[in-house]
């Protein structure tokens, strides 16, 4: 009864591939759903530590998924994960690429440029409100996070300064008894 | 003779060969700590000369608004205009494999002081600053886009069906990005 969970990971992540508007940043709340909740995958602290983990190493948003699939399976989860990812989306953006020119001038291409963006930012604030929750317990906690956000928001800094600053608070109120 | 003077409108003429378009995208993904959109679009107009600005912009655009990351789907559209569909997955593992080393290198080093009192305190701190980052950029977003009230109230429906009713994504999109659609199509016609 106990299905393969390369095949869980494989079928988790191929869906959500096909659906994924925004990628990887507007996904977080899917992404803890299904490791947190329902799999259960990660508890809440390894999906907040993993999340930050992937935003400190360089390269795409994206590798969040690679890294889930690395902890439920070593690297053929790694690998599962990914590719179930990376496949479906690329097969239509190869195909649609191809046809780019004929379906740029249809009617409702420029109708879906204005209606997708939204339903992203309504994902992407999700997502980082879905992501503080499962990473916050206390005050000190909600303090990093409205600072990382007024950082990203007010300035045009790298991001990760962000995490920097949020790392040295963590250690500095470790060792000052506030954690 | 190549024309420096000028930047053209197409870079029709251009062609990238595998080991270069490899190259390219590693550089992209290496070079763009903390984000790989910016790095994108100079590696591929300024430095490499792969695409004109216009181009460039095509394809982002037709990527934002595809399943699945859009510097994926760009890489994905990139790599097959000069190699074909092999050229897309040259392009997609240049983006990808080394960073997934990278990552997956930096982890087992965390494991070995995973333990570490210090450790754990920092890393509960890097993890409220990685979510506050995706507060920030979705403020950010927001921003750019001054939504018209119409579209405000589809991003606000978005969040909560989302970010406080904890629903599945893909029932979600399947019913709100249609019907978002169908509301702007009408709202144009008018």
């Amino acid at each position: 009864m106990t299905e393969s969970p390369l095949i869980k990971l494989a079928v988790t992540f191929g869906a959500l591939s096909l659906v994924s508007v925004g990628g990887a940043p507007a996904m977080m709340p899917e992404i803890h759903r299904l490791s947190v909740e329902v799999h259960p995958w990660l508890t809440n602290a390894e999906f907040a530590r993993d999340f930050a983990l992937s935003q400190t190493a360089p390269g795409p948003n994206f590798m969040m998924i690679s890294l889930v699939g690395w902890r439920v399976a070593g690297l053929e989860g790694l690998l599962a994960a990914t590719l179930a990812a990376v496949i479906p989306s690329s097969i239509i953006a190869l195909l649609v690429g191809r046809l780019y020119v004929r379906l740029a001038r249809q009617d409702w291409f420029p109708v879906l440029q204005l209606a997708l963006p939204p339903i992203v930012l309504g994902l992407i604030v999700a997502s980082g409100v879905v992501t503080a929750q499962a990473a916050v317990s206390g005050a000190l906690g909600v303090g990093i996070v409205i600072a990382s956000a007024s950082f990203i928001a007010l300035t045009k800094y790298n991001p990760l300064y962000a995490i920097a600053g949020g790392t040295l608070i963590g250690l500095v109120a470790g060792r000052l008894g506030f954690l | 003779m190549e024309d420096t003077a000028k930047t053209p409108d197409t870079n029709a003429g251009r062609t990238v060969g595998k080991l270069e378009l490899f190259m390219g995208f590693a550089e992209m993904a290496l070079g763009g700590f903390g984000g790989v959109a910016t790095m994108a679009r100079h590696v591929i107009v300024d430095r490499r000369r792969w695409m004109s600005e216009r181009e460039y912009a095509e394809v982002i655009g037709m990527g934002q608004i595809l399943p699945g990351g859009n510097i994926l789907n760009m890489s994905v559209m990139v790599g097959d205009r000069f190699q074909g569909p092999l050229g897309a997955v040259i392009a997609l593992s240049g983006l990808m494999i080394i960073p997934i080393l990278i990552l997956i290198g930096l982890t087992m080093v965390y494991e070995l002081f995973a333990a570490n009192a210090d450790v754990q305190a920092a890393t509960i701190g890097a993890g409220a600053a990685a979510a506050g980052l995706v507060i920030g950029m979705g403020i950010k977003m927001g921003r750019n886009l001054r939504l018209e009230p119409m579209h405000l109230g589809f991003a606000v429906a978005t969040f909560l069906a989302m970010g406080v009713l904890r629903l599945p994504f893909v029932g979600t999109i399947l019913v709100l990005a249609p019907i978002c659609f169908a509301a702007t199509w009408w709202r144009r016609r008018k």
